[in-house]
């Protein structure tokens, strides 16, 4: 098993999540956070106090998946939030050790 | 208050009915209930209009630490007023300092008049300038926002209301020496704009700047709040500078269209100057010049031609967004909402150019039928004497503002400490914050 996480375009997210419910998956966990990587914030001016931000907010999308399914998730997320403009984001993949379904206490790829 | 078309139809207005210029007036229902209006209106700047205005423009931290102040000023300096500011204001023609006559409003007669409004309640009176008490106070509250501490505000503020504004609405508006000299202030720019941004002026520099500031982020909260905030002070104003006729007529109406096109005018000015200089008119901006315009044409309003408000409105914008964008960071001085930029360089300009547009037949009244004329119809002396009333405001108020400071710190620190500013004084002081 993998864990998926990527860091999208938080206007992106629609089309990631029909872009992964396309492909048979169907459960996620998507996160507001801040950040930057080549995008390199702006500046805000309030009577004339210039403020630089660079932490920009983004989304930060995790999925557990088979490793199987891997390359499949990796290329939905892709082109479902490219752009081609600097600031797309950025896709991260871990291994998983365990995954548990509280409910019913199945394990592992059942639980996914 | 009478005013007639022209000297002309004044005369014979006045021949033909001649006791009325004398016969002590009788209270007039449609003057009384406009200054109700009024009331209310000027009422609505302060809360919510001020404390949204206000609130918008600093940190999520502090935005109910910021409301606190404008709400706790409303009531606070009502009810000083009521006890006896109004009295020390309004009762008795000495040069410095009215009397007691009114203590506790004691004396008020339920259907009687005060010789400065006499075709409203006596009570009303009091209660219209009772508002502009309680903004004034409120005002000083933007220039120390996000690390004055709660009871050293309130504080302050009871101490400022006598030492300070109740003295000068006496001279300005209740007859004393600035009245008898001539000074011409309709609405405010010397007792409300001057005060209150020469005071907050004194009170940022002594309470120090912000944590952070110059270096930190201090971007504001919400500026959607400050918008909504500078429609009900902009709608406000017209009970501010209208209902400082005192009277449902010609002259409140002239006040209003002036107020307004000064208001507009700033707006577009401000912006304008933002976009040659940043490529990007800023909504604060658009809001910061209106309130300058509102604020620079409050003292001229009730003397002046409409047009001659549109002209204010433009000084007004380029003036005070020098003061604010270049002046302060200059200076260095972290007068946080810019109280002095907006408000006390307004009201400068303002009281100097009621000097320069005052045009007699806006003025013109049954005991001065030649109305107040300034220096574009031939009186240049006005500006001189617009000019001794600035210093005269802007030196009591600087050494009022500081004595009150003072005497509040040796009852309670004025700064909250530095770990309360960095958590917010909404925690800190109130117990309370905004939640997602």
């Amino acid at each position: 098993m993998k864990t998926v996480m990527a860091i999208i375009k938080p206007f992106k997210l629609e089309e990631v999540r029909d872009a992964l419910t396309a492909i048979g998956v169907h459960g996620m966990t998507v996160t507001e956070v801040k950040g930057y990587g080549r995008q390199k914030g702006h500046t805000e001016i309030y009577r004339g106090a210039e403020y630089a931000v660079s932490f920009l907010p983004k989304l930060k999308l995790e999925v557990a998946v088979e490793s199987a399914q891997v390359a499949a998730v990796i290329d939905a997320i892709a082109s479902a939030a490219r752009t081609g403009q600097i600031g797309d984001g950025k896709i991260f993949v871990s291994p998983l050790e365990q995954a548990v379904r509280i409910r019913t206490g199945e394990r592992d790829a059942d639980a996914l | 208050m009478t005013v007639s078309k022209t000297s002309a139809r004044l005369v014979a207005f006045l021949t033909a009915t001649p006791a009325l210029a004398q016969t002590p007036a009788k209270i007039d229902a449609a003057d009384t209930g406009f200054m109700i209006v009024s009331t209310a209106l000027v009422l609505m700047m302060t809360l919510p209009g001020l404390a949204l205005f206000y609130a918008g423009m600093v940190r999520r931290k502090t935005v109910l630490a910021t409301m606190a102040q404008s709400a706790a000023a409303l009531a606070m300096v009502s009810v000083l007023w009521a006890i006896a500011g109004y009295s020390l204001a309004f009762s008795g023609d000495g040069a410095w300092l009215g009397n007691l006559d009114r203590l506790l409003l004691g004396g008020m007669a339920f259907d009687g008049v005060s010789s400065l409004a006499p075709t409203i309640p006596e009570a009303l009176f009091m209660l219209y300038q009772m508002t502009f008490a309680v903004i004034t106070v409120a005002l000083i509250g933007g220039a120390v926002a996000d690390r004055m501490r709660f009871s050293a505000f309130l504080l302050f503020g009871a101490l400022w209301l006598f030492l300070v504004y109740v003295p000068s609405a006496h001279w300005v508006w209740g007859g004393g020496f600035l009245a008898k000299m001539g000074v011409l202030d309709f609405a405010g720019g010397t007792v409300v704009h001057i005060n209150a941004g020469v005071a907050g002026l004194v009170a940022a520099l002594v309470l120090g700047p912000r944590h952070g500031y110059g270096r930190d982020n201090l971007a504001p909260y919400d500026l959607s709040m400050a918008v909504v905030g500078t429609g009900l002070l902009w709608v406000g104003w017209f009970g501010f500078n209208g209902g400082s006729a005192l009277g449902a007529g010609p002259r409140a109406v002239y006040a209003i269209t002036a107020t307004h096109l000064a208001a507009c005018s700033g707006a577009l000015v401000w912006a304008a100057l933002e976009w040659i200089q940043r490529r990007k008119p800023s909504v604060l901006g658009i809001i910061s010049g209106a309130i300058a315009g509102l604020g620079t044409v409050t003292p001229a309003s009730g003397f002046i031609l409409p047009w001659h408000g549109l002209v204010i409105g433009l000084i007004a914008g380029a003036v005070c967004y020098w003061a604010c964008i270049l002046l302060k960071p200059k200076a260095g001085y972290d007068d946080s909402l810019d109280v002095f930029g907006v408000h006390g360089v307004g009201g400068i300009i303002g009281t100097l150019l009621a000097g320069v547009f005052a045009t007699g037949i806006v003025s013109a009244s049954a005991d001065a039928p030649q109305g107040l004329n300034g220096l574009l119809a031939g009186n240049p002396g006005q500006v001189a004497t617009q000019a001794i009333g600035v210093a005269v405001i802007i030196l009591w108020c600087a050494i009022g503002t500081f004595v009150a400071l003072k005497i509040t710190a040796l009852f309670t620190p004025l700064r909250v400490g530095k770990d309360e500013e960095i958590e917010g004084l909404d925690l800190a002081l109130h117990g309370e914050r905004l939640h997602q």
